[in-house]
């Protein structure tokens, strides 16, 4: 899967964007947590996932060819 | 211009003006919001706004969406500008027209109360001894729900 970061969380992390692998098809719930895993640095930051540009509840499954992406609180307007 | 748009480039007002007329309308009301250099107290020097492009897009037509279900008869376009903007400038335009003129006016602060809650846009303030990414937690699955 593709996995994008943004504002805060891509500036903390200083990356954009990265390939990741998984076996099979996972939760978003256990997606936050192996990823908060390997970035300890943002376990406490709030984010929303959205997978392939949607909103998806915690218990929506990832498939290998999605696009995530962290969504930390949004400020436009 | 699209009809909802993320762009870099500076907002020319006029043609969501347009975009949204037709002969069925009488009034169009056209939202800016600009930068502002004074908040609490804080100086800011400038804003740079960074988004997730193709899904801010797609959430700015959900909000069109949802004003065109629930003041059928309204025509609306949106734009929000992204990367470093100067104090006053336009960062977000909301054109919406309507048969009559209460609709629009509605319909139109429904639109910035939305963009607020659901789309990928974030602002990060650049004062002069400092700079801080701003944002409240809205966005999630349930405020991305059309709530009635």
């Amino acid at each position: 899967m593709k996995v994008l970061y943004f504002a805060e969380l891509k500036e903390i992390l200083n990356v954009q964007s990265e390939e990741m692998n998984i076996n099979s098809e996972i939760t978003v719930e256990t997606f936050k947590q192996t990823l908060i895993e390997q970035y300890p640095q943002i376990a406490e930051k709030q984010f929303q996932i959205a997978v392939n540009e949607e909103f998806v509840p915690s218990d929506a499954i990832i498939q290998q060819n999605d696009i995530v992406a962290l969504i930390p609180p949004v400020s436009g307007g | 211009m699209k009809q909802f748009e993320v762009t870099h480039d500076p907002i020319q007002t006029e043609q969501y003006r347009a975009y949204v007329l037709d002969e069925h309308q009488g009034g169009v009301v056209v939202f800016t919001g600009h930068v502002r250099e004074w908040t609490k107290g804080i100086k800011t020097e400038y804003l740079e706004y960074e988004a997730y492009v193709p899904m801010a897009e797609k959430k700015l037509a959900q909000i069109g969406d949802e004003i065109t279900q629930r003041w059928p008869g309204t025509r609306t376009a949106i734009v929000h500008r992204i990367g470093p903007l100067n104090i006053s400038d336009i960062a977000v335009l909301i054109s919406v027209s309507s048969p009559h003129r209460k609709d629009a006016y509605r319909a139109n602060e429904y639109a910035i109360e939305r963009i607020k809650e659901i789309v990928p846009i974030w602002k990060k303030e650049i004062w002069e001894d400092g700079a801080q990414w701003q944002g409240h937690q809205h966005g999630s699955h349930k405020d991305a729900i059309e709530e009635d």
